[in-house]
């Protein structure tokens, strides 16, 4: 059974490195992985820099660490396959393709922003890119990717929602009403926990009764489910791709549970983050446990690339976040009429609907 | 003109929406093979199979939020609500999915969504069964919300609002769903935000929504006979967007006005409309402006006192001969 201790978060790292999904794997694929997650890295560092020179507003939650689970589960999207996650968004954004420019000024809330300004670190969003945000409430998103997983399976598309969330949001009764439609409806649908341990300063212990796991919950609603460890990406994306075969073929959710660790605070705002665990638990895992290192290391080991030419992948991911940076602090504020755009569409289109009785208050 | 109940005006508008656009699916409880808790949605699951028409299990965050989700997709969900009462359990989604995704995301999103089911008091099923929400909902930008008070006012405004491609709150009555008024064969739609004069009258405006334009009528036909007032009655029809032409020129008209809400008073509809009006026509007032709400204390189950508590006729009357 799944653990939270390392010893036995160790599996022998060949297994998932032969799944059909991994050996098919260019090495141009693999250096990509190993760009996608350590971009995440330097824009976050990045941004957390600005943060803490107050040129950010709001709270900024950082998703170092845990890398490995978004890059692994994006890797394998096709055209009709959907992505929604909670509040620790960045990483899931960049790896879908969003730009770090549009995502940096997001932070600073500037006009070239992402959401114009208007979201913030937790609310970034793509369509264009099925990307769906982003989204601020614990386990609020639950219901909305099932709803994406409907949309899909109404239309009659072979495709699926891939619905992420922290072990923080397996206790609201959303994530649960969501577990139950799913199966009844059986719609495509994967959630995946991606359990750090915390949820803000609470260990899982203290928040979460479980039998074994938190995945396992989905057997009382009839729910295949797995665990994964999260700091191996072959794991991530072996796990993922059985995950959405399911959901493809035979139109069944999943819940998956993505055992991972975030560096930081609950938010870079959480005072408390060194004293609800202890600094050697932080730093056993970033030595022994980062997803990007073991990752630089297996590609080293299988000769896919050298130490040298992934620090040049490091540098440009550096540069490319300091580039986003001076993006976004020479980019305009947003103009202040833009402050009742965006909020109907009929109005922003100026439609009949739109321009028939008064829809803003005020002055 | 054919005489139709307003349930079955909304059941039309429903069955002609459904036929005019694959994307729209009903969804809530016992919408489908039970017909309807209040039969608004009788026969179509028969008309239209399990794809269109579907029975959710009680659960309204999470089938309520899925349609959101869909609606993002291009769905066109309506959501029935048994009652808007049970919104709260679901109000998560509703107000910060339906309501703030669109802005949050930059106006990369919109959620085509219809939510709706009755909405009101006057039924003796404690205060947990009757609630009068439109207020909170006007309150969230983003969000939509109109509150028909007849069968020809529901079959337009819901057909608009199915159509519409910003989230749409329709509040519905059970009071009314059995009543019966002329709706027209032709197809018509009513536009949201435009306000319908019910009555004509040049002393005071009876401005109200809802099952309270009904109860406004009643008073102004008394007042007429009885006391030679000749009272205007506004139907706002629509809360958010608010037809605020139609209520100024009213008050221009008239000089005095009687606002007439089921909502509670603190923070009501007719909160907002007072507001309006004494900001916008101030001086065309002979009168402070008047509101009769809802008592204000949780909704009352005892059927004899809680027909005192929602707005009556001898209230409405005797604000009226107040400012006379």
């Amino acid at each position: 059974m799944p653990s939270v201790t390392d010893d036995e978060i160790a599996v022998d790292p060949a297994d998932y490195a032969r799944a059909e999904i991994n050996a098919s794997l260019k090495p141009k694929q693999k250096i990509g992985f190993f760009r996608e997650m350590i971009r995440i890295r330097r824009f976050e560092q990045t941004s957390l820099k600005y943060y803490n020179q107050g040129m950010m507003g709001g709270f900024l939650h950082l998703y170092i660490g845990q890398e490995a689970v978004a890059v692994g589960t994006v890797s394998l999207l096709g055209k009709n396959d959907h992505v929604i996650t909670a509040y620790r968004d960045h990483g899931h954004a960049l790896a879908v393709g969003m730009g770090m420019n549009e995502c940096m000024a997001e932070l600073f809330g500037k006009a070239t922003g992402c959401s114009r300004g208007k979201g913030g670190s937790m609310h970034f969003f793509a369509p264009d890119k099925n990307y769906w945000g982003g989204h601020g409430i614990v386990g609020g998103q639950t219901p909305l990717g099932l709803g994406l997983a409907y949309g899909l399976k109404y239309k009659g598309l072979k495709g699926c929602a891939l619905c992420f969330m922290g072990d923080g949001a397996v206790n609201q009764g959303a994530y649960h009403e969501s577990l139950n439609l799913a199966a009844l409806w059986k719609l495509p649908v994967v959630y995946i926990i991606e359990n750090n341990k915390y949820s803000m300063g609470t260990t899982l212990e203290r928040s979460s009764a479980m039998r074994n796991c938190l995945a396992e919950r989905a057997d009382g609603y009839g729910i295949v489910w797995d665990i994964a460890n999260g700091e191996d990406l072959y794991e991530v994306r072996a796990k993922t791709a059985s995950a959405m075969r399911r959901a493809h073929d035979q139109s069944l959710p999943t819940v998956l549970e993505v055992d991972t660790y975030r560096y930081y605070g609950h938010s870079v705002a959480d005072a408390n983050t060194k004293k609800y665990r202890s600094p050697e638990e932080i730093e056993r895992h970033k030595n022994h446990h980062d997803p990007i290192r073991l990752w630089k290391k297996r590609l080293i080991d299988e000769c896919v690339f050298t130490e040298a030419e992934a620090d040049a992948i490091d540098e440009a991911a550096k540069e490319e976040a300091d580039t986003a940076a001076q993006f976004a602090i020479d980019s305009d504020t947003p103009a202040p009429e833009t402050i009742f755009e965006d909020v109907y569409w009929e109005v922003d289109n100026k439609t009949d609907a739109g321009s028939t009785g008064k829809h803003f208050f005020g002055d | 003109m054919p005489l139709i109940t307003y349930r079955k005006a909304l059941n039309d508008a429903l069955a002609e929406e459904i036929s005019r656009d694959e994307n729209v699916v009903i969804i809530g409880e016992e919408v489908a093979q039970y017909n309807g808790a209040y039969k608004v949605t009788e026969g179509l699951w028969q008309r239209f199979g399990d794809k269109r028409v579907v029975d959710a299990p009680i659960s309204e965050a999470g089938f309520i939020g899925m349609g959101i989700g869909a609606s993002m997709l291009g769905i066109r969900p309506v959501m029935e609500l048994m009652f808007w009462s049970f919104a709260y359990v679901a109000w998560d989604q509703i107000i910060d999915n339906a309501g703030q995704v669109r802005y949050m995301s930059g106006g990369l999103i919109n959620c085509p969504i219809v939510i709706r089911g009755p909405a009101n008091g006057g039924t003796s099923v404690g205060a947990t069964h009757s609630h009068t929400p439109e207020n909170f909902i006007a309150n969230t930008p983003g969000l939509k919300v109109v509150c028909p008070a007849t069968a020809y006012d529901a079959k337009g405004l819901m057909k608009s609002a199915i159509r519409d491609n910003d989230p749409v709150c329709v509040m519905e009555n059970t009071l009314l769903y059995g009543e019966s008024w002329e709706v027209p064969e032709e197809e018509y739609l009513i536009p949201l935000g435009v306000a319908d004069i019910k009555r004509k009258g040049t002393d005071v405006s009876l401005i109200a929504h809802g099952r309270a334009v009904i109860t406004a009528l009643k008073a102004a036909e008394i007042l007429a006979a009885e006391h030679d007032i000749h009272a205007e009655v506004l139907d706002l029809r629509s809360i958010r967007p608010l037809d605020e032409e139609a209520i100024l020129n009213s008050v221009r008209k008239t000089h005095r006005a009687v606002l007439v809400d089921e909502n509670k008073p603190f923070c009501g509809v007719s909160a907002q409309i007072a507001a309006t009006i004494q900001e916008k026509a101030f001086d065309d007032l002979d009168a402070p402006v008047q509101r009769v709400c809802a008592l204000d204390a949780p909704a009352i189950y005892s059927p004899a006192l809680e027909n005192l508590q929602l707005p009556t006729v001898s209230r409405i009357i005797e604000k009226v001969l107040q400012i006379r």
